[in-house]
């Protein structure tokens, strides 16, 4: 049965001046899926992913979250997003409790609820023992799991990644990764940008963007065999030469 | 910091700003050395705040002395000083000023008129006897200064003090908190979030206001304290009415942060604000000697309006309804600069 389509961008453009950052963006994403967003530094997978989550307005096309226009019904896709940005932004002069507390007051969840939801949180990162700390003093690695943790705090239908684990060590990252699929295993659908090629191999499917361009889009698997390749490094290499 | 720093600021300024003349040196050049002159030297000399001194004979020596700053008059009596008195009725001396600061000027000159003409009725009394021929009817003033009997310029300049603490605290650490989320990014995290633009601006505002109102009563405690202030008015009145304007100055230093995307930004644009409001609010020089432009200008400066509730509500006793004025600029000025910060924060760039 074909799933349903929760992102769709039709002939997305987005200029800055004379600069065209996003170049004809054409993609769906569908429910319950993990979409890897690929590309080198600087081909706009940024730009894109702002765009999706309503920090930015494009210069053009037709673009739908979670069934709501970007355009006019922002305030809405709002409700349905988690995000987490490249740049670490919860509030490191807080402690982790006061953080949880913060973004759950916003999404509106109940004092009961958010009791219960902490409770869980803290015990599946281990972190009981230092949610009265400063995030500020923890290492970059916690602070990662933590901000993923609190992006889909208020179950939202989408969670948008922007380069997660820039950063972090090879094992971190694994364990990072094994949050990302128990979000998908709960029905969150993950759209992630990475320019890690190990990690696309994680991914459902993935479009690789060269220069503002969407260059492919299918599954690891079909990719690989398209370009004759062996693994993802190898079609990533072929692509933005 | 919140707090040492406006304790530190009220004792400095309140006892550094003041236009009391607490020393006037000045420099007699008396060429008469008659009975006379020396009547009038000893009686500028009784008065503790003139220092009489160096009895120069020549003018150039004096003029020296002005100079460089070691004298703040010259007093010149010529030659026939007493003689003219006698004969005349009528003899002149010199007063030589140094009005680089005009208002000290203008003290000098009047404390040395009320001396010269206390000692004009004391020669006539001396001289002519008690009344030979009936005096002219005269109309004297008796002065009674309300609101600051003893005219002491700490009780006008504390609450002025206190008004500019209050804008600067809020106009600052509005202006620089919200543009500091930017900096360091935690603002895109609450820009995807269904936060409402008034939910945000108001979040940044509250706990400043009230910041701001706890300065303004930790201020007032310490004024009340060291200088004696006295707190005529009622104290619900002078907070509600910083209340409404704390909402205005947090309100443009919003707005101000909305626009700018540096920290630097936000001082250089606030400070800006800050010397024109505060230099045109009418802490120093009374606004109604401003020419008519700037007082029109002044409509807009919510420091202007709020010194004047400090000091008629601390001083005078004043209630509300004495600053419907006040009450209604305030307020228009509050809703505007707050409206105009949510109006311009933009949860989409």
């Amino acid at each position: 049965m074909e799933k349903e389509t929760i992102i769709s961008a039709r002939n997305l453009i987005k200029k800055f001046g004379h600069f065209t950052a996003n170049d004809n963006l054409t993609f769906e994403v569908k429910k319950g899926e993990i979409f890897g967003f690929l590309g080198a530094n600087g081909a706009g997978k940024t730009t894109a992913i702002r765009i999706l989550c309503g920090l930015s307005s494009p210069t053009s096309g037709e673009v739908k979250v979670a069934g709501f226009d970007i355009y006019h019904e922002t305030e809405k896709i709002k409700k349905n997003i988690g995000y987490m940005s490249q740049k670490f932004s919860l509030y490191e002069d807080l402690t982790i409790s006061e953080n949880i507390k913060l973004y759950a007051g916003i999404y509106g969840i109940g004092r009961k609820q958010r009791k219960v939801k902490e409770a869980e949180l803290l015990q599946k990162l281990e972190l009981e023992k230092v949610k009265n700390k400063l995030i500020g003093d923890l290492p970059l690695g916690w602070k990662q799991k933590l901000a993923f943790s609190v992006a889909i705090f208020h179950d939202p239908k989408i969670v948008f990644l922007d380069e997660p684990t820039g950063g972090v060590d090879p094992v971190t990252r694994r364990k990072f990764w094994d949050l990302i699929y128990e979000a998908a295993h709960n029905g969150i659908t993950v759209f992630v940008t990475t320019h890690y090629m190990d990690e696309a191999e994680y991914c459902d499917r993935v479009s690789i963007m060269n220069a503002g361009k969407i260059e492919a889009l299918d599954t690891p698997a079909k990719l690989k065999e398209k370009y004759k390749a062996t693994n993802m490094d190898e079609v990533f290499l072929k692509i933005a030469r | 910091m919140i707090f040492v720093v406006p304790i530190m600021q009220m004792l400095i300024l309140v006892f550094a700003a003041t236009y009391d003349m607490k020393r006037i040196d000045l420099v007699v050049v008396d060429h008469d050395m008659s009975e006379n002159s020396r009547h009038l030297i000893a009686k500028f000399d009784g008065i503790p705040f003139f220092h009489v001194h160096h009895l120069e004979q020549s003018e150039k020596l004096a003029e020296d002395k002005l100079l460089n700053d070691e004298a703040d008059a010259i007093l010149v009596f010529p030659v026939d000083f007493e003689r003219n008195l006698i004969r005349d009725d009528e003899a002149k001396v010199q007063l030589l000023i140094n009005a680089i600061e005009s208002n000290s000027a203008q003290l000098i000159y009047s404390y040395s008129a009320n001396i010269i003409s206390d000692f004009n009725k004391n020669i006539i009394a001396d001289w002519k006897g008690i009344p030979e021929f009936t005096p002219p009817t005269k109309v004297e003033i008796t002065e009674n200064y309300w609101y600051n009997p003893e005219l002491d310029y700490k009780w006008f300049m504390a609450p002025g003090i206190l008004a500019i603490l209050v804008t600067i605290i809020g106009m600052f650490m509005s202006g620089m908190n919200l543009v500091r989320e930017k900096e360091i990014g935690t603002i895109e995290q609450l820009n995807v979030t269904p936060l409402k633009k008034y939910q945000f601006i108001i979040g940044k505002l509250v706990p400043f206001w009230i910041i701001g109102l706890f300065d303004l009563a930790f201020g007032l405690t310490i004024a009340w304290i060291v200088f004696d202030l006295p707190i005529v008015g009622s104290l619900f009145t002078l907070f509600f009415m910083a209340g409404i304007y704390l909402i205005g100055v947090l309100g443009l230093g919003l707005f101000i942060s909305t626009v700018a995307d540096t920290q630097q930004q936000v001082m250089f644009v606030s400070f800006f604000f800050m010397m024109i409001f505060i230099l045109m609010g009418g802490i120093f020089t009374p606004v109604e000697s401003m020419p008519n432009w700037a007082q029109t200008i002044d409509r807009l400066n919510p420091i202007y309006y709020f010194m004047r509730v400090m000091r008629m509500v601390v001083l005078k006793g004043s209630n509300i309804s004495d600053l419907l004025r006040e009450l209604v600029s305030l307020s228009i000025l509050g809703i505007t600069f707050l409206s105009l910060a949510i109006w311009r924060y933009r949860k989409t760039a």
